[in-house]
């Protein structure tokens, strides 16, 4: 018996193979059969892996690895190999990845049907597929980063879809600029881990954790704090979250898989997958919760104002891994975990639905010019209804469950704990207000369409759609995917916190059941009949401004002015980075470098020594006159020269003295 | 009579007869003269080849002397020749104007 567990990202990657290098030639059909036949059949040998390896069907015993190639990297003390391993965590993730993955592929075949480059977004897409798989299988931490670099190639390949729009192209690079730092974070991690463990398998750094039970902080806060940089990149944590909003420039379906579903997760996948080196660092774990939390009530407040719906989103979501964070800061990993999956259904809901408007409208993305379409796109509607209750936080959709076992975790949490859960809960407030105006402005209310053709909005969506000025529903291969995740958006946390946690507990530990604390399920009550009332407060809020056509909106946000113009400009954070990074390293790189060490230095040097060269040259070429008689002239002196000198040189002496001894005698003989 | 005459001094009249040639080399323009100087150098080298073979009465000298002669009497011809076929190229034997080999 095997899982095969090598098969789930090659299928992936076979796809990618077909459609690169024929899709160009292949009938759209045929592109559409092989990129969703891949993913479905590596969903398939995930779904089997599962239901074998399920604990306690007894077949195998997790963690499950399986190695290829005996040994990838050998370099004596240096000891790799390429294994891939199953355990709960990993289960989780494929699960996710190749489930809601495929239902994105399923909706791509609908949403850029009328595309350029058709082939090319399903490889890419696939080729996604295909590092992500690596990263989650990965059982150490080199092999972890070969997949954490191919989604962020992946990533910058999506993002840019549209190369031929400036600001598309400039977003890719941004992602991609911004996550090398992460990176290098991470790598900084991984030598660091190497020089402590002398081994990147989890297992055997698992194993060095176990056996120095005195072994805290010090080196591990060191590790621990580079592995965050590398996942606060990827995961679009402060410092490094701005890059997310900006990849909204790729096709909504890539938004949806990567930059909200998948992809955006590894960050915390990864701190869940290294927690043992958390654990042992209070302040790399403290961190951890502040940066989570941070960024949760930070992208929140920006979210509040955007009136681009993918960008709204796509705050949205910095804040929710930004909850996770908080989740894993607070060492309850699972609950982490757990928001990161229900979190992968509603988000990947929500963009879907906001691409099925968007395709809907013909490209237009600002809410400002929705409206109304509740009754066109009744679907649509409903769906994204179900997301945004789900990610409101109103019981019993899935949202409510997730995020209210993270707050309860950091409530429990010590007083940093408490600090940060007002945080959290402060900004569940947000996240529930800007959702509902979201919802409110899009669908309620009247038209506001009548200028959106000529508004292009830089819109990314095709302008073969402009075509159609009556917003309509999307087809069939769009809705279908919409209701499957609206279904999961809705029941996706019932399965309830205590249940993920303990089949999670072998991987991430066990967390604090209210269960087993004295007064938990009270406070767990009380904790979640505040989140509510927070949730519906919001709602409340959102419905006053928006739900009906009135000034109170325009009228707090002149009220508030310069707070108001600090949200729309996202806090300046891009303008700040821009003139304390962007512009220093521009600078240091055009003249420092450029100028100084490629221009002066080494420039200078290459034609130093030519322009010496041409200048003796320049000097002896006149020598060559072609004038014999100062050409015997020069052979003339030269011969005196080597009588003189050579004459010395070879005697030792001045002419005459012993060399050429020659006495005249006057007198004769 | 010959040994009268001390062998310095046909080495003084040697070099005097050289130094003639060099100059007469370095200075004149007239590519004919310019060629009498140079067979004016070969003849003073001659001279002291013999009054070296004479000296210390080695024929070596006297021997290398004839192929000198010889040597020289070929590269009149050559030379003669070549001045030949320039002043019928450019009708003239300035050497100040047959510079066709500068740069």
């Amino acid at each position: 018996m095997n899982l095969y567990l090598w098969l789930i990202p090659i299928l992936p990657f076979v796809g990618f193979l077909i459609n690169g290098m024929l899709g160009r030639r292949l009938p759209k059909a045929l592109v559409s059969t092989v990129a969703l036949a891949f993913p479905l059949a590596a969903f398939g040998v995930v779904l089997r892996a599962a239901m074998l390896a399920w604990p306690g069907n007894g077949n195998f015993a997790l963690p499950y690895v399986e190695n290829f190639a005996g040994s990838w990297i050998n370099a004596s003390p240096l000891h790799i190999d390429f294994t891939f391993a199953l355990d709960q965590l990993t289960l989780i993730m494929l699960l996710v990845i190749t489930g809601v993955g495929f239902l994105i592929h399923i909706y791509s075949v609908g949403y850029m049907a009328h595309e350029e480059g058709y082939w090319r977004y399903f490889s890419y897409l696939n080729l996604f597929l295909f590092f992500m798989l690596i990263l989650v299988l990965a059982e150490n931490y080199l092999l972890m980063f070969v997949g954490w670099e191919g989604v962020g190639l992946a990533s910058y390949l999506l993002i840019g879809f549209y190369f031929d729009k400036k600001s598309a192209a400039d977003a890719g690079k941004k992602a991609f600029v911004v996550n090398r730092i992460g990176d290098f974070g991470f790598l900084l991690g991984i030598f660091l881990l190497l020089s402590q463990f002398g081994s990147l398998s989890f297992a055997k750094v698992g194993d060095g954790l176990t056996a120095n039970p005195g072994l805290h902080g010090g080196i591990l806060t060191a590790i621990a704090l580079c592995l965050l940089v590398g996942a606060a990149g990827k995961s679009a944590q402060i410092p490094l979250y701005i890059w997310l909003p900006d990849a909204m420039e790729g096709p909504t379906p890539v938004s949806a898989l990567i930059h909200a579903a998948t992809m955006v997760t590894a960050g915390v996948y990864m701190i869940a997958r290294t927690h043992g080196i958390f654990d042992r660092s209070p302040f790399a774990l403290a961190i951890v919760a502040i940066i989570g939390a941070a960024t949760a009530f930070f992208a929140a407040t920006i979210a509040l104002v955007q009136t681009d719906i993918k960008r709204v989103l796509a705050y949205s979501t910095i804040s929710q891994l930004g909850y996770m964070f908080l989740g894993c800061g607070v060492a309850a990993y699972s609950a982490a975990v757990f928001h990161l999956m229900t979190h992968a259904f509603f988000k990947a809901l929500l963009f879907l639905a906001a691409g099925s408007v968007i395709h809907g409208l013909g490209g237009e993305q600002n809410m400002l010019k929705m409206g109304g379409l509740r009754k066109k796109m009744p679907i649509t509607f409903w769906t994204m209804l179900m997301g945004i209750i789900a990610i409101a936080g109103i019981p019993p959709w899935a949202g409510f469950f997730s995020k209210d076992a993270i707050l309860y975790e950091a409530f429990q949490h010590g007083t940093l704990g408490k600090a940060l859960y007002f945080v959290g809960l402060v900004t569940a407030l947000l996240t529930s207000f800007y959702m509902f105006r979201l919802l409110y402005l899009t669908f309620f209310g009247e038209p506001r369409a009548d200028a959106h053709n000529e508004a292009d909005s830089g819109s990314s969506h095709s302008a073969l759609h402009t075509s159609h000025l009556e917003p309509h529903e999307s087809p069939w291969s769009m809705l279908a995917p919409l209701v499957i995740l609206a279904i999961l958006s809705f029941v996706g946390g019932w399965i309830g916190i205590e249940r993920f946690g303990n089949f999670l507990s072998p991987v991430t530990g066990p967390i604090i059941d209210p269960a087993l604390e004295p007064g938990g399920k009270n406070l767990d009550l009380a904790l979640s009949f505040v989140a509510v009332a927070v949730a519906a407060l919001g709602w409340f809020i959102a419905h006053l401004f928006y739900a009906k056509k009135n000034d109170r909106a325009k009228n707090l946000a002149t009220a508030s002015g310069p707070v108001y113009g600090l949200l729309v400009n996202k806090y300046g954070i891009d303008e700040i980075y821009q003139a304390l990074i962007v512009v220093p390293v521009t600078f240091s790189a055009r003249y420092i470098l450029g100028w100084l060490g490629e221009g002066a230095i080494i420039s200078g040097s290459a034609w130093l020594l030519a322009g010496i060269t041409g200048l003796i040259g320049e000097f002896l070429r006149r020598w060559q006159s072609g004038n014999l008689r100062s050409y015997s002239a020069w052979l003339a002196a030269g011969a005196a020269v080597l009588l003189i000198f050579g004459g010395y040189f070879v005697t030792g002496t001045w002419l005459g003295s012993h060399g050429i001894d020659v006495h005249i005698n006057w007198a004769g003989r | 009579m010959w040994n009268d005459v001390p062998s310095s001094w046909y080495l003084v009249l040697s070099a005097l007869l050289f130094t003639l040639g060099v100059f007469g080399f370095l200075i004149k323009r007239n590519l004919i003269t310019v060629f009498m100087s140079i067979e004016l150098m070969l003849n003073a080298v001659n001279l002291s080849f013999v009054t070296f073979a004479h000296e210390w009465h080695a024929v070596k000298g006297q021997i290398f002397v004839f192929f000198v002669m010889v040597v020289a009497a070929a590269e009149a011809a050559v030379g003669l020749a070549i001045i030949i076929a320039i002043f019928r190229a450019r009708n003239t034997l300035n050497v100040d104007q047959i510079d066709l080999m500068k740069l």
